[in-house]
């Protein structure tokens, strides 16, 4: 086989793609949020997570989010795969802005939850949840 | 998938008008993540119910958009308001294009 110019070009994006998958799992994670915000500054408070410290098994550990007076919360997992969790959007008959479900974390890391709130600001929170086995299979 | 799918939804069966109720619901589904392999090392295509509404009497309560970290079996508990009697309909939307529907209705104190 010989070496043309081309191949070792394609070699090498392949190689840069393949070394920048780690590194894009975090930033996977702020480009939701940079997309669920469009670029607007987060503030603290008002907003609660609900989150076990310690889950043992990871594929199923209940989460609950409250923000009154929001119109939309994101959840996002930081460490997992894919970082979308779930995005609740509260209708005219909600009588709290609040829900709890059960989700899949692939190992320790960051849960955050962002509240659109009706007057269009953001507000953040997030909780550290240690996970002794993971969720996502493998 | 479609065929053993079966919500179950937990709504009291009467309220006052203007009260807040507490829903529970559920749906077994396996919600397939897209990111397991099979005994071969072959990916497992992702296949998960990607959206929930709930609505009473045609208004929305809650919209959730779902993605592969909900767990085995989706649970959601929300609270509604009742203003008036009528029906609360559950749905779920499955990647595959199935639509599972529940009603439950609710009267007045």
């Amino acid at each position: 086989m010989t070496l043309t110019r081309r191949k070792v070009m394609v070699m090498g994006a392949g190689a840069f793609v393949a070394f920048g998958l780690p590194l894009r799992a975090t930033a996977a994670a702020e480009d939701q949020i940079a997309a669920f915000t469009g670029g607007a500054a987060i503030g603290e408070g008002g907003i609660t997570l609900t989150a076990p410290e310690i889950a043992e098994n990871g594929n199923t550990v209940p989460i609950e989010v409250s923000a009154p007076g929001a119109s939309q919360i994101m959840v996002l997992a930081t460490g997992n795969p894919t970082p979308g969790v779930a995005t609740f959007t509260f209708g005219a008959l909600a009588a709290s802005q609040a829900a709890s479900t059960r989700i899949r974390l692939a190992g320790t890391q960051d849960v955050v939850a962002i509240a659109k709130m009706a007057d269009g600001s953001f507000l953040q929170a997030s909780s550290n949840v240690k996970v002794t086995i993971g969720g996502c299979g493998g | 998938m479609a065929q053993d799918v079966k919500p179950r939804v937990k709504v009291p069966k009467s309220a006052a008008a203007g009260d807040a109720v507490t829903i529970k619901t559920l749906i077994n589904h396996a919600m397939e993540s897209g990111q397991r392999k099979d005994a071969d090392g072959n990916i497992i295509p992702r296949s998960i119910i990607n959206r929930f509404t709930c609505e009473f009497n045609g208004q929305s309560v809650v919209d959730v958009k779902m993605e592969p970290a909900i767990s085995t079996n989706p649970y959601f508990e929300f609270e509604a308001t009742v203003p008036e009697a009528g029906e609360f309909k559950f749905t779920w939307y499955d990647d595959d294009g199935s639509v599972y529907e529940e009603a439950k209705k609710i009267a007045l104190k």
